[in-house]
């Protein structure tokens, strides 16, 4: 499971790198095929360096310190045995914790299905670790501001428990079946 | 500097000692994590800011409006949102350039749209989740993510 994660992140340095020189590459172009814009171009990038810098560093400080504090034993060990209105606030409030990126979350939440947690509570955490964390929050409300910042985390809440609970139904569903036209009675017996 | 960089600074300064205190060695590790990931999201960040920058010098407002504003409708929602889908960009980071489509003339919902697929799905990740989860769930969960993004976008635009 380490090895996955591992993997992607290696990936995924390698990729942004690329990307980056042939963002450079393009930027550089156009600055020299265009002067008349050099100015506004560079001062937008300035401006918007000089926002993400004051915040960024103290966002992955922020991120560090919860990803090695909160282990994910905890959240596993949590998250595992709650379930009705509290395991649904657990998964939203465990999956806005700021830690890392969402493929991070995939091993937790093979984990929490393996030791038998709900599967609404498993999609409510993965989501709520996808759309809605802490620090990410705020980053939101100083670029697009209070009304979107929250009207998007109270729908997001709400939407994110409708499919949860929908997801959770779905597959149990198509496994009453599946297990149905197999045709065992193994629906007692598990 | 702005409010919420002061907040978020003080917020994480004030962990920070928190952690000190109870524990040496856990903070080290975190600081080591902290400048990992710095340095693991650093070049994203560096795209965007040069991206925005190009846009807001190449790209008049009229253009943006017209392909992700009001009058784009439903089928401008519906591009942005397989966009949001598609690339891959920490959602921390596009929080700035969704600002400045939002400032240029795009509306609420096509803006709300591209946040809402960018966070919740992962084309990239898909093969990984799948891995972990199996083809059911994680299709599921990409699937009615996408559709429910598309909502809470309209519900934006209606409201906001």
């Amino acid at each position: 499971m380490k090895d996955n994660v591992k993997e992607m992140q290696r990936k995924g340095m390698i990729r942004d790198s690329i990307f980056l020189g042939i963002t450079l590459i393009i930027a550089i172009i156009l600055l020299l095929i265009f002067p008349d814009r050099r100015e506004a171009i560079t001062t937008a990038s300035w401006e918007f360096f000089i926002e993400m810098i004051w915040i960024l560093p103290a966002v992955m400080v922020l991120m560090g310190l919860f990803a090695v504090w909160m282990s994910k034993e905890t959240v596993i060990k949590y998250l595992g045995k709650t379930s009705g209105i509290k395991g649904i606030s657990l998964a939203i409030l465990f999956g806005a914790l700021p830690t890392g990126p969402l493929y991070v979350a995939f091993p937790m939440a093979a984990a929490l299905i393996k030791k038998g947690a709900r599967i609404s509570n498993v999609i409510i955490f993965l989501s709520a670790w996808a759309c809605i964390k802490i620090p990410q929050e705020m980053v939101e409300l100083r670029f697009l501001g209070p009304k979107f910042m929250a009207s998007r985390l109270v729908l997001t809440i709400i939407f994110v428990v409708i499919m949860g609970v929908s997801i959770e139904r779905l597959i149990e569903w198509s496994d009453k079946k599946a297990s149905k036209s197999i045709g065992g009675e193994d629906d007692a017996s598990i | 500097m702005n409010s919420t960089a002061i907040f978020i600074n003080i917020f994480a300064l004030g962990c920070l000692i928190v952690s000190l205190v109870k524990d040496r060695a856990k903070t080290k590790q975190s600081i080591k994590v902290a400048i990992k990931s710095f340095f693991r999201i650093l070049p994203t960040v560096l795209i965007i800011i040069i991206f925005i920058g190009l846009l807001l010098g190449f790209v008049p407002p009229s253009v943006i409006s017209k392909i992700v504003g009001e009058q784009s409708g439903f089928a401008g929602i519906l591009l942005v949102a397989l966009f949001g889908a598609i690339v891959h960009i920490p959602a921390l980071i596009s929080f700035p350039l969704a600002g400045s489509l939002l400032k240029s003339g795009a509306s609420v919902a096509a803006v709300a749209a591209f946040i809402a697929t960018l966070t919740m799905i992962g084309t990239i990740t898909l093969p990984l989740e799948i891995k972990e989860l199996g083809k059911k769930m994680a299709l599921l969960r990409n699937g009615i993510g996408f559709i429910i993004a598309i909502i809470i976008a309209l519900i934006m635009g209606i409201m906001l």
